[in-house]
């Protein structure tokens, strides 16, 4: 026991300085930074959503869902008046659901099959590398799509800009997002459900439309749902893809209109400002509306 | 034996679904080089250095360093201030108030401000934080590098935290003990044993919120100032690389049009190699 | 069943000196523990009215069926169980006469350490740092010679300065199982503290490197106080000198481990010793 007895000796004359003080009061101080600067995060989102609602609320009335935008003369005319503007977002509202609609027929089947693929396949390589390329899509910078659908739709298959286009754009926003949470969703499917279709004779493609899509659904709706309310607010790549419209348009080849396509219009009229904090009330709404179903959903789902 | 077909079908649909993705990206690089082809005829790895930015008709002049330049000065401003937010409000969720429901109310707020579209952080920042900080009289006009690097930091919190507070939350319990039990105040804690242990998935979440701030168009747009200049300072105003592209694209044609596509590949591939570093870290790591 | 109150248990240790010319009778306590009881909600009490005296430089092992409260026992006396949420204690606990509560958490845990069920080893440390790992958690800077001194007289308290003397900057995660429990305890004995805790430290371990830990319990009790949880009544047997049986929350018998284990004074006590249950 001669290192105890080192060990004993040393313990005796081992005195260590230090200030406990000096600790806690770090400690105590770390903390409160950390509260104040959470603090100010989240005051952050209530000041973004209560500046809309401040603005913009006295714009939302009938007209503001029914009509489109009055030209700059008349919102000039008004603001001198010092009346409402008059008009409203209509051929925006219109052409969003309408872009939208487009992009998810476009996106939700193809995003849907290859992320069953991706989920079936998940260890081979081939698919490794499908799922990267996905993740690289994903963080293509929105303006850059809109870039390459202006090169591919806009100057070789629509001659101009047009709804087609922006619908294009987004589709290929979404499709990542929808392959992604395709394939996460099944993945929490517990395997032995899978199995026990197998096992009872079930042909394969029974058990992908019969048991997995089933079963995941509500997990595949909360990524649709999630794309969606991602793309709805979308404007770079419209820009470059549908450009804008001042009146309602429902042919597929001429340039469409779209909720953040018309705040940009605003933004750039000083005559419409007013405008602007009711139309991103409008689709700040729409969006959360969207997140929050989604998130129900999600919260309501066994797997 | 008709079964046996559809599963055959099945699978073979699937495969070339898959197709699709490789079909869409590939043909993306291809666009991009062509279309930025004339460009690169004319000026060559120059375009790279060049700080010069003239569409006058004659003396036609493209470069792309100062938007470049203001690309990547916004960005890391950002990512310098959202850092210690996002990080706080990390710790807050994910280990002082971990599983209360105040960390799941604060942790939705966060969430929000991802699903705040990026023109509405633009019009917040333009009538807002621009007049705020002329108010405060840090700049005369108010735009500049320093706002949207302000109004891209608080764009990208949300993305900084999400895989962040996962990480920390991995952080085996029993190694904290271990640090408390030695003595270890909770900032010791955090310090020493869960920034280490936790300190890919941390880095890999922020690399990745830089991915993000480097692609942001509109609201970088309405605050740089977009004048086409080198940045000198916090407050000097400049260009971004997606801002020169939606404010020019629309009247260019030719030349211009064509240093805009490369602009559009450089940024293409700025933003793929730092998004496949954040991805490399995350599954060499995790 | 007839539960005796805890104080005549204290009296029969204190007075049955049958079997006890062993030394654990005339040693000094360390630790007194007065009258606690601990609740996680507030009407759930994990330890119920506990009290006791822990002799110095001896085992004392915790015995007892799982949810028993022998774990929260053992957390609470260097304050660890303070770490879940809505915790709430009563009583009183001593450290050389000195109250727990009056110290820092930080100060206790230094004079009293701890050693986890699984080996838990700091896994971005190097062997070397992470038997220093208290000092360096705790911002105490000391001189290279100081430190290679710690780092070598814990290693070979823990027998395992041979097994690792050339890899000491090497992370420790090739170690087997055992042999990184063996570093954890390292860790806890480098601060030097008075008592160790020690919860179920062989649970994860196999038989060989068990026999290897229970061995070294038995001589570090020459310079520390040792307190063991165990669900392993071989063990207890083994190696304690006293031990405490504890059955829903409270203290049932607390005794030299010789008559708890030849002559236990309470039914539910034999009939865990025997195996009837738990």
């Amino acid at each position: 026991m001669t290192q105890a007895n080192v060990l004993l000796e040393n313990k005796k004359t081992n005195f260590i300085p230090d200030s406990f003080n000096g600790r806690k009061l770090k400690n105590g101080l770390f903390l409160s930074i950390v509260i104040l600067f959470s603090l100010i995060t989240i005051s952050l989102v209530f000041l973004i959503i209560g500046t809309m609602i401040f603005k913009g609320y006295h714009q939302i009335n009938w007209a503001f869902f029914t009509q489109t935008p009055p030209n700059t003369f008349e919102a000039m005319m008004a603001k001198s008046s010092e009346t409402l503007i008059p008009g409203g977002i209509i051929n925006g509202i219109t052409g969003s659901l309408y872009m939208v609609a487009l992009a998810s027929i476009l996106a939700i089947p193809f995003g849907v099959l290859i992320g069953i693929y991706l989920y079936e396949n998940s260890k081979q390589r081939y698919a490794g590398m499908i799922r990267d390329i996905t993740d690289v899509l994903q963080g293509v910078p929105s303006i850059v799509i809109g870039l390459i659908i202006y090169l591919w739709v806009v100057v070789h298959i629509t001659k101009g800009y047009s709804a087609f286009a922006g619908s294009v754009a987004l589709s290929i926003m979404m499709l990542p997002l929808i392959i992604r949470s395709t394939e996460e969703s099944l993945k929490m499917i517990p395997d032995s459900l899978k199995e026990a279709a197998i096992a009872l004779g079930t042909p394969y493609y029974k058990v992908v439309w019969r048991v997995l899509i089933p079963t995941s659904f509500t997990g595949l709706m909360t990524g649709i749902l999630l794309a969606i309310s991602r793309i709805l607010g979308e404007t770079a790549p419209l820009m470059l893809t549908a450009l804008g419209n001042p009146a309602i348009n429902w042919n597929i080849v001429k340039p469409s209109s779209a909720v953040p396509l018309l705040i940009w219009q605003f933004y750039n009229d000083p005559n419409m400002v007013d405008l602007i904090w009711s139309s991103t009330l409008f689709l700040m709404a729409f969006v959360l509306i969207l997140n929050l179903l989604a998130k129900w959903i999600a919260a309501k789902r066994k797997f | 034996m008709i079964q046996v077909s559809s599963d055959k079908i099945l699978k073979y649909l699937l495969f070339v679904a898959s197709l699709l993705i490789l079909l869409i990206s590939g043909a993306m690089v291809l666009s991009l080089v062509q279309g930025s082809m004339l460009s690169f005829h004319q000026f060559g790895w120059k375009f790279l250095v060049s700080d010069k930015w003239d569409p006058t008709s004659g003396s036609e002049e493209y470069g792309a360093l100062l938007f470049i330049a203001g690309t990547l000065f916004t960005s890391v401003l950002a990512l310098l201030i959202a850092i210690p937010m996002a990080f706080s409000t990390s710790l807050f969720v994910a280990e002082y108030f971990r599983n209360t429901r105040l960390a799941s109310v604060v942790s939705t707020l966060v969430d929000l401000l991802a699903g705040i579209p990026s023109i509405i952080y633009g019009l917040w920042g333009f009538y807002v934080l621009r007049p705020f900080i002329v108010d405060i009289g840090l700049s005369a006009q108010g735009y500049g590098i320093f706002t949207s690097g302000l109004i891209l930091a608080i764009m990208i919190i949300p993305y900084a935290t999400s895989l962040t507070n996962t990480t920390i939350m991995m952080v085996p319990n029993e190694l904290k003990e271990a640090a408390y039990s030695l003595g270890a105040t909770r900032l010791e804690v955090i310090w020493n044993v869960i920034i280490p242990n936790a300190r890919s998935g941390i880095t890999a979440s922020y690399i990745l919120a830089f991915g993000r701030a480097l692609g942001e168009t509109l609201a970088v747009t309405m605050l740089i100032g977009n004048s086409n200049k080198m940045p000198t300072g916090l407050f000097s105003t400049g260009n971004s690389m997606a801002s020169v592209i939606a404010n020019q694209f629309g009247e260019a044609s030719g030349l211009q049009l064509s240093s805009l596509i490369e602009i559009g590949l450089l940024l293409f591939v700025i933003t793929t190699i730092i998004n496949a570093i954040g991805k490399y870290i995350i599954k060499k790591f995790a | 069943m007839v539960i005796p109150s805890i104080t005549s248990e204290i009296n029969n240790m204190t007075v049955s000196p049958k079997l006890t010319e062993t030394k654990d009778m005339t040693q000094p306590s360390i630790i007194s523990i007065e009258g606690l009881s601990i609740a996680y909600d507030k009407d759930k009490l994990a330890v119920k009215d506990v009290t006791a005296t822990i002799k110095k430089n001896a085992i004392t092992a915790i015995m007892g069926p799982s949810g028993c409260g022998k774990t929260t026992l053992l957390r609470a006396i260097n304050r660890m169980h303070e770490l879940y949420p809505n915790i709430s204690t009563n009583g009183e606990i001593k450290l050389f006469d000195e109250s727990i509560y009056d110290m820092s958490t930080i100060q206790l845990r230094r004079k009293i350490g701890m050693v986890f069920q699984r080996p838990n080893p700091f896994p971005t440390l190097s062997i070397y740092d992470n038997v220093i790992a208290g000092y360096k958690l705790n911002g105490i800077n000391l001189k290279r010679p100081e430190r290679d001194e710690i780092v070598e007289t814990s290693l070979k308290d823990v027998t395992l300065w041979d097994e690792v003397k050339n890899s000491l900057h090497k992370k420790g995660n090739f170690l087997s199982g055992g042999q990184q429990q063996r570093l954890c305890i390292a860790r806890a004995l480098a601060f030097k503290p008075d008592v160790i805790l020690l919860d179920e430290p062989t649970s994860a371990l196999d038989p060989i490197a068990t026999a290897k830990i229970e061995d070294l319990l038995i001589d570090l009790k020459e310079n520390y106080t040792i307190v063991l949880v165990t669900h392993n009544m071989s063990q207890a047997a083994r190696i304690s000198d006293n031990s405490m049986y504890m059955y829903l929350g409270e203290l049932i018998e607390y005794d030299t481990t010789t008559n708890i284990f030849t002559n236990p004074k309470n039914i539910s006590t034999q009939n865990y010793i025997t195996g009837r249950f738990g």
